[in-house]
């Protein structure tokens, strides 16, 4: 079934809508969906009160694709917990988007504010635009990071992206803000671009790569030698000579964090301690 | 206003009745023997439970480290939360809920009298200021006085007189309801970056032992005559082998003990009950503990019983929260209440697959069943430490049901299903037992005269359940009891239905009972001199600010003692 949403205002305020999901929307009528919760502020609303709803096949057998047209960036919670099925945004998105998210796949064309895919455990999450700070990152004081499934950003992200992470991939085609893989202990994060500082702090396990210009290592990190290409997944390899790094020591780590050679020549005085 | 209860089975152990049919009358907040049928309020309790209201003899609800662990636990809140109602304001849960919501799910549960088990004195006004915005729930709190330097002092000159005049002065300086012991000497010692082993090792500087801090403080309780016994949390607790320190402990008062009255209160006992030299080897000490309690009667006890989830643990034991961060590595904090006492707090989740946390879980349970008085073990959580106070519903279940302890024990640990005890013991709980364990025996241990009881006189705090034990049998319908004890059919607190159907129907303010304690001569003068003078050279405080007066109370209600000295 493809199920269309058309917003029907500019929202001024922050819209809940945790029922804009494959796995809810799978197999109900239009009335049925127009008829789901959402808050909108304080008030209960219904789905049909804030979004045109179009339903352009209805057809049962096929896992559920929901296609929202237009700026969503206040709504949040879209696609929470969803084990099956498909979202596209066209526009932007709020916060709190594929939390613990189980499954299927959210692509969205636009920006995405913060804690995208938050405890996310499966599925993947693809943002074409930049995403907001604590992505993929558990809600604050908790160490529940994520556990599987796939994020990729195409442009640029804020600050602890992927703090707490223990399993699964990150993956950003841009820039990062401080403090990439805070608390890390397994999993992978790919930053193409440039990054602050701070990576890796108090990570115990797994692997950050840095590929462009990375402000500084922290100086919990010791260096542990230079490697020729590194492997990101299967089938994504990047052939340039990198700096691999190991910590951080103050929690007793093992992390690898690399960092590549060129665009950092002032991480060459590590050198001579190989 | 007037209120009879109509047919319930009346579970009274106070008083003996055992499932009784009867009617309660109640008049202005107190059980009478008879109201006008015509002008009361009725309530149809046929094919009902009805009991006193509950009691929690330990429940960290409120205070310094209580709150400091709101703060720090912001993943804690944010799935649990409730809107507010008409009657009821919002607030949050799950392990450290808000004071409004702390009061309400007691009330949902039928409690009506919760004792804050730790605070340390310099944090009464800060305790006493969340007790009031406790609704529905009376409450009161012990202050912290095992490691207070003016008791290491007096004890270690011989001094038991005086100290028990300046224990005086301190209960009614912070609105307390009795004496409570964390760790004798170890707070203390921690403050130099130690621990004490056993309760035979000395103090730093004031050279006192854990053995003399607990008679010492046993006599000077004697002398005043207190309602409830020292209140202790003993040495070692939460190490391996631990159990021998708990024996022991019970047994270095064991003279003092007169007439068969307790003498001593071991809280949350299932935390020094461990056996074994490491955790490798760890197992339950319960049977060695129970054997000694079957044969002794001057102790009562407190489970302080595990559940499977994620809470927080925090007590005043500081070196004890230090050993449970490095062993969990999750985020922690210590503190140290300047001269008085010291605090630690550690999120901790108790799993089911894990040897430790299954067997802990099964301690619990094997003290409360093989201990064959439940007069002298009590039911807790030691909320939050072992799990929030609203798993009670599941506790009851446990202690009434071998097939709900079955049920659990399927999914446990293998290693700890293996050697626990549990599978050999048959014994289940009748409701009769369970109103001792939940508030019976709890009021009594307490001293508390006015509840845990439907007799004539006493607070009209009744809860109704909707279990009929005529048509049901709890050991299999174990989750219908739980179903029962989850929402009351009615909670009544002084006379008034707060809960009906588990919901909140009224917002009312509970009170906070604290002993004012009077000795034969008036020493105040020499306390206030002698304290004024330290205080100058110790305390951040003021002297002048550092009483709680009874005005500070939202609802006080002192309860007058007479001392012996």
């Amino acid at each position: 079934m493809r199920v269309n949403l058309y917003p029907l205002k500019e929202f001024r305020l922050p819209v809940v809508a945790e029922y804009i999901n494959p796995d809810i929307f799978q197999g109900k009528s239009l009335e049925e969906i127009e008829k789901l919760e959402v808050w909108e502020g304080n008030k209960r609303k219904r789905l049909g009160e804030l979004f045109k709803v179009e339903v352009e096949t209805a057809e049962s057998s096929q896992e559920a694709v929901i296609t929202i047209h237009g700026d969503v960036s206040r709504v949040r919670r879209i696609g929470v917990g969803m084990k099956s099925g498909e979202i596209i945004v066209r526009g932007d998105v709020g916060m709190h988007l594929g939390e613990e998210m189980r499954g299927g796949k959210i692509t969205v064309y636009g920006n995405v504010l913060g804690w995208a895919g938050s405890m996310m455990k499966g599925g993947t999450i693809e943002i074409h635009g930049n995403a907001g700070d604590y992505l993929g990152a558990p809600y604050r004081g908790s160490a529940e990071g994520m556990k599987g499934g796939k994020i990729i950003v195409h442009g640029n992200v804020g600050r602890e992206a992927g703090a707490h992470m223990k399993k699964g991939m990150i993956k950003i085609y841009g820039c990062a803000g401080q403090f990439v893989g805070f608390r890390m202990k397994g999993g992978t994060i790919y930053v193409q671009k440039d990054c602050e500082s701070r990576a890796g702090a108090c990570m115990v396990d797994g692997t950050i790569v840095v590929g462009g210009h990375l402000e500084s290592v922290m100086p919990t990190f010791t260096i542990e030698g230079l490697r020729k290409r590194v492997k990101i997944e299967e089938g994504e390899v990047v052939e340039a000579p990198f700096y691999l790094f190991i910590g951080d020591l103050t929690e007793n780590g093992l992390g690898r964090l690399f960092v590549a050679k060129e665009p950092n020549p002032h991480l060459s005085h590590y050198e001579k301690f190989l | 206003m007037e209120l009879l209860i109509k047919n319930g089975f009346v579970y009274d152990p106070i008083n003996g009745v055992n499932g009784e049919k009867m009617d309660i009358a109640v008049k202005d907040g107190k059980i009478v023997e008879k109201v006008n049928e015509r002008r009361a309020k009725k309530i149809d309790a046929s094919g009902m439970i009805v009991m006193p209201g509950g009691v929690d003899i330990h429940s960290h609800i409120a205070g310094g480290k209580v709150n400091a662990g709101r703060l720090m636990r912001p993943e804690d809140h944010f799935k649990d939360f409730e809107r507010k109602t008409a009657v009821t304001r919002s607030g949050v849960g799950y392990s450290i809920p808000s004071t409004f919501t702390t009061g309400y799910r007691y009330a949902r549960m039928g409690w009506t009298t919760v004792m804050d088990p730790a605070m340390p004195p310099l944090e009464a006004k800060h305790t006493h200021e969340e007790l009031s915005d406790t609704p529905i729930i009376d409450k009161a709190s012990y202050p912290l006085l095992g490691d207070w330097w003016f008791v290491l002092e007096y004890l270690r000159d011989g001094k038991i007189e005086e100290c028990a005049r300046h224990v005086a002065w301190m209960i009614k300086a912070t609105k307390g309801y009795a004496i409570k012991i964390v760790n004798p000497g170890g707070l203390e010692a921690w403050g130099f970056g130690h621990n004490v082993e056993s309760i035979d090792d000395q103090v730093p500087y004031f050279g006192v032992t854990p053995r003399e801090i607990i008679r010492g403080l046993c006599k000077v309780n004697k002398l005043l005559n207190l309602p409830h016994t020292i209140h202790v949390h003993t040495n070692n607790l939460g190490k391996p082998g631990n159990y021998m320190t708990t024996l022991e402990t019970m047994r270095c008062v064991e003279d003092l003990a007169e007439d068969g009255k307790p003498a001593i209160h071991i809280t949350h006992c299932q935390f020094c009950a461990f056996k074994g030299d490491d955790w490798r080897t760890f197992e339950s000490g319960a049977e060695e503990i129970a054997n000694y309690m079957n044969t002794h009667s001057h102790v009562t006890m407190d489970m302080g019983q595990v559940i499977f989830t994620d809470t927080t643990t925090m007590t005043a034991d500081g070196p004890f929260q230090f050993t449970l961060y490095m062993l969990s590595g999750n985020k922690w904090t210590n503190h140290d209440v300047e001269t008085e006492t010291s605090a630690g707090i550690v999120p901790f989740h108790y799993k089911r697959k894990n040897y430790v946390h299954a067997t802990q879980w099964s301690i619990g349970l094997e003290l409360a069943l093989l201990i064959k008085d439940p007069w002298k073990i009590l039911m807790t959580t030691d909320h939050p430490n072992g799990g929030p106070f609203i798993a009670y519903p599941r506790i009851v279940a446990w202690l009434m049901s071998r097939k709900a302890r079955e049920a659990t024990m399927k999914k446990i640990n293998p290693k700890a299903r293996s050697r626990s005890l549990l599978p050999s013991i048959d014994r289940e709980l009748d409701f009769y037992e369970i109103a001792i364990v939940t508030r019976a025996g709890q009021a009594k241990a307490l001293g508390l005269k006015n509840k845990g009881h439907l007799g004539v006189g006493a607070d009209a705090d009744i809860a109704i359940y909707n279990f009929n034990p005529e048509t049901m049998d709890p050991p299999r319908k174990y989750k219908a009891v739980r179903r029962a004890f989850k929402r009351a059919a009615y909670t009544i607190k002084g006379g008034q239905v707060v809960v009906k159907d588990g919901e909140v129907l009224k917002h009312i303010d509970g009170a906070t009972m604290w002993l004012d304690v009077q000795l034969c001569e008036p020493c105040e003068i020499e306390v206030n001199e002698n304290l004024k003078r330290r205080f100058k050279e110790y305390w951040t405080v003021e002297f002048e600010n550092y009483p709680v007066s009874e005005d500070y109370l939202a609802i006080s209600q002192p309860i007058t003692v007479k001392a012996d000295v």
